[in-house]
């Protein structure tokens, strides 16, 4: 199964290496991985998506914790959460295309944020799911690159 | 007043007791070699190889009771250094090691003998650090201290560029150390501790499997007495023999590919697995889903990584070995429904169970009359020093014959290099043994092949004048590779043959050591008596039976109950 885990490191060098070879070393996967400051100057927060059983998942999570850098481990997947990636997706846009390329961006709530003589660039954010389908819709129109971000997430208000 | 960082670096060892350091110079560390040549504090060790220097620090730990610390330059140096920190590192060790590095300005340059070691050694130590100001010195050596000798001890590593030991500073105060990102659980959670009591109350069939942990924490009185009171049968890993007294009627040995018939036929009938500081390791298990089948597991260790890591775990216990089994101990002290006389009533069928499997296959070996057999030096050795020798060893037959006949009493009188097996440990080790016990007969135990490693050491032993005496268990073979060979591999003996090999009398000679040599069974309580005897470096070359084969054996992957016995 998925699973977005979301670490807290001080914001030293050499702490996002301390991370990715716990992962290549123990044979753990990355799929996607993003880090950036926090509120806090020398905290950063690394956010990255695995899979794995679950027995996997708990030494991923033990061995994070291990890392003398890390402050903290969540697993997104215990907890409510909301998770976002984004993508910028340049795609033809010739005279035939345009209005049509421009609804579908609209459909799904993403902007338009470089118009070239015959290609536009987007920019779309939403689940992983929902880019895999803005990107399918595009796809007969005619991609001609795709950068993705690395999931982001976010424990959602507690309710009551 | 200013301080120099070299100098610095001097007065924050001073600081934290340290007296003996293991090092050797470079360009890189000169300011600090500088100053070591003014201080009458700290006593440095000029061993004949880095690797040495490493492995002396790591024994003079382990022997201590503290943390030892090396001192390497860069480049070279400190590779030179990575076997020492991965076998510390998978022994969990407490250590520092120090690199010397190029000044900060020419970092990244590929500057001469520029290594970045931080990166080499990320995997391999607890921590590292790489000290880019001069005001960070101190406070990162407090910071390395305190990470080297908590929770799971290990090894920190600490990148010293040469600028930095120049650099002017005012010394820090010392501060007590807190570190946000670490806090290792020392207290047991009472539940646990509970559920685990209750667990042995209602055993028939109960298991202690003690590791290196027992050492680490000397919690060895706290297991000897939950054993005894509970009458619990033990068995220890490579690691930690010496944490219950290996010549107890409770002691079954060690477990594992080499361990006793009856310890592991214990295991894999057992229904409770108390296992204490120990991880679970494949030499230990064998097949995973054959070890202990039938057992509730009990885990107690210090690190959370280590519990349902290779084997799931019905009772996990996170804390310091010592203080779960002080708060085991005391449950059972203030318990009503413990007896000791009926809880040795219901054992009763499984000691019997046990003595039955030691009588039909004990540890034993063919005795020979005009060939040296190696288990009979391992036992003419215990017998000669009393069994109160600080035994070190290098790693492969001899290694696992020394486990298994030199019967251990007590921790910290025994240091091996268990997860990694570093052939060439041995004998710097028991440098390092040596300058933490003086008054001790100090003996590594070797192989022919081993101890053509870091037998350069001779030298050092020779400067320090330490009279640490080696026993070569001489082969002529890398013996334990030729059983793999013999046992699975046709007699293929490819490599294994040490076709070219020194005179070991002449070489112990050359540097001014004794060499003695016993080629028959008779020669040999003469040659350890004289070699006890003398106050000096000793080698012991002693002729083997060449073809000889440690049993009991599991073959690699197999159920430990599918050993091969003598
Ligand atoms: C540095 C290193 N290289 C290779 C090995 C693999 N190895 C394990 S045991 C062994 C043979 C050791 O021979 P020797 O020291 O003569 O001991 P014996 O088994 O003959 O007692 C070898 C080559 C090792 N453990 N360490
Ligand atoms: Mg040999």
């Amino acid at each position: 199964m998925k699973h977005t885990i979301s670490v807290l490191l001080q914001n030293k060098p050499g702490v996002l290496s301390r991370v990715t070879g716990l992962f290549s070393g123990r044979g753990f996967n990355i799929e996607s991985l993003s880090v950036a400051q926090t509120l806090e100057q020398d905290v950063s927060c690394l956010t990255l998506v695995t899979s794995g059983e679950d027995t996997i998942i708990e030494q991923i999570t033990k061995q994070l914790h291990k890392l003398i850098d890390v402050i903290k481990v969540t697993d997104m997947c215990e907890h409510d959460n909301v998770e976002r990636e984004m993508a910028l997706i340049r795609v033809k846009a010739e005279a035939h295309t345009r209005a049509e390329v421009l609804r579908i961006i609209d459909i799904f709530r993403g902007k338009v944020i470089d118009v070239g003589p015959k290609s536009y660039v987007l920019e779309i954010t939403g689940k992983a799911s929902k880019l895999q389908a803005v990107i399918d819709i595009l796809r007969p129109i005619g991609i001609q690159e795709i950068v993705r971000s690395g999931t982001i997430a976010m424990t959602r208000a507690q309710k009551s | 007043m200013k301080l120099t960082g070299a100098q610095a670096f001097l007065k924050c060892l001073e600081e934290h007791g340290v007296e003996v350091i293991f090092g050797y110079p470079g360009g890189a560390l000169i300011d600090v070699y500088d100053e070591l040549m003014k201080n009458d504090k700290i006593h440095h060790v000029l061993t004949r190889h880095e690797q040495a220097a490493v492995h002396a620090a790591d024994a003079y730990g382990r022997i201590k009771g503290s943390v030892g610390v090396a001192l390497v330059t860069s480049g070279p140096g400190a590779t030179n250094a990575v076997t020492g920190i991965a076998s510390a590192y998978l022994d969990s060790i407490p250590l520092i090691v120090f690199t010397g590095q190029v000044p900060t300005k020419l970092i990244g340059n590929d500057a001469f003998q520029e290594v970045d070691i931080v990166g080499i050694t990320r995997p391999i130590t607890k921590h590292n650090y790489l000290v880019k100001d001069a005001d960070d010195l101190v406070p990162i050596i407090r910071e390395a201290f305190h990470l080297a000798k908590t929770g799971r001890p290990g090894p920190v590593l600490i990148d010293m560029p040469k600028d930095v030991l120049a650099t002017r500073i005012t010394y820090p105060e010392a501060k007590t150390i807190s570190m946000r990102t670490y806090k290792p659980t020392y207290e047991p959670h009472p539940g646990q501790i509970e559920k685990a009591c209750q667990a042995m109350l209602k055993a028939k069939k109960p298991v202690i499997y003690a590791g290196g942990g027992v050492i680490l924490s000397d919690s060895n009185e706290e297991l000897t007495s939950l054993a005894r009171q509970l009458n619990i049968p033990v068995t220890m890993t490579l690691m930690g023999l010496g944490g219950f007294p290996g010549t107890d009627p409770l002691s079954m040995g060690m477990l594992g590919m080499h361990g006793t018939y009856y310890a592991n036929m214990a295991v894999a009938n057992c229904d409770l697995l108390i296992a204490v500081g120990a991880r679970f390791d494949d030499r230990v298990t064998g097949r995973i889903d054959a070890f202990a089948p039938h057992a509730e597991i009990i885990h107690i260790d210090i690190d959370p990584s280590s519990i349902s890591k290779n084997v799931r775990v019905d009772i996990p216990i996170v804390a310091d070995c010592k203080n779960a089994l002080v708060a085991i101990n005391a449950w059972f002290a203030r318990s009503s429904e413990f007896n000791a006389k009926e809880c040795l009533e219901k054992n009763r069928p499984w000691h019997e169970q046990i003595k039955e499997w030691k009588t039909k296959h004990p540890l034993g070996y063919v005795e020979e009359t005009d060939i040296i057999k190696p288990q009979f030096v391992i036992q003419k050795l215990h017998e000669l020093t009393g069994g109160d020798a600080i035994i070190t060893t290098e790693v492969g037959q001899h290694q696992m014959w020394t486990a298994q006949f030199y019967h251990f009493n007590k921790p910290r009188q025994w240091a091996t290099s268990g997860g990694l097996g570093v052939m060439g440990y041995g004998f710097p080790a028991a440098i390092g043994a040596q300058m933490a016990a003086p008054d001790k007969v100090v003996i590594d135990i070797a192989g022919d092949g081993s101890i053509q490693m870091n037998i350069q050491e001779l030298a050092t032993c020779k400067q320090e004048k330490l009279p640490v005496k080696v026993a070569i268990l001489n082969n002529g073979y890398l013996g334990m590779v030729r059983q793999w060979q013999e046992l699975f591999y046709n007699k293929q003996y490819s490599s294994t043959v040490m076709e070219v090999a020194p005179d070991f009398v002449k070489v112990a000679e050359a540097y001014g050591a004794v060499g003695l040599r016993a080629t028959k069974p008779s020669e040999v309580e003469p040659v350890i008596r004289e070699a006890l005897k003398i106050n000096n470096t000793v080698f012991m070359d002693f002729v083997i039976a060449r073809e000889e084969g440690v049993y009991p054996m599991v073959p690699a992957g197999k159920a430990t109950t599918e050993m091969l016995l003598v």
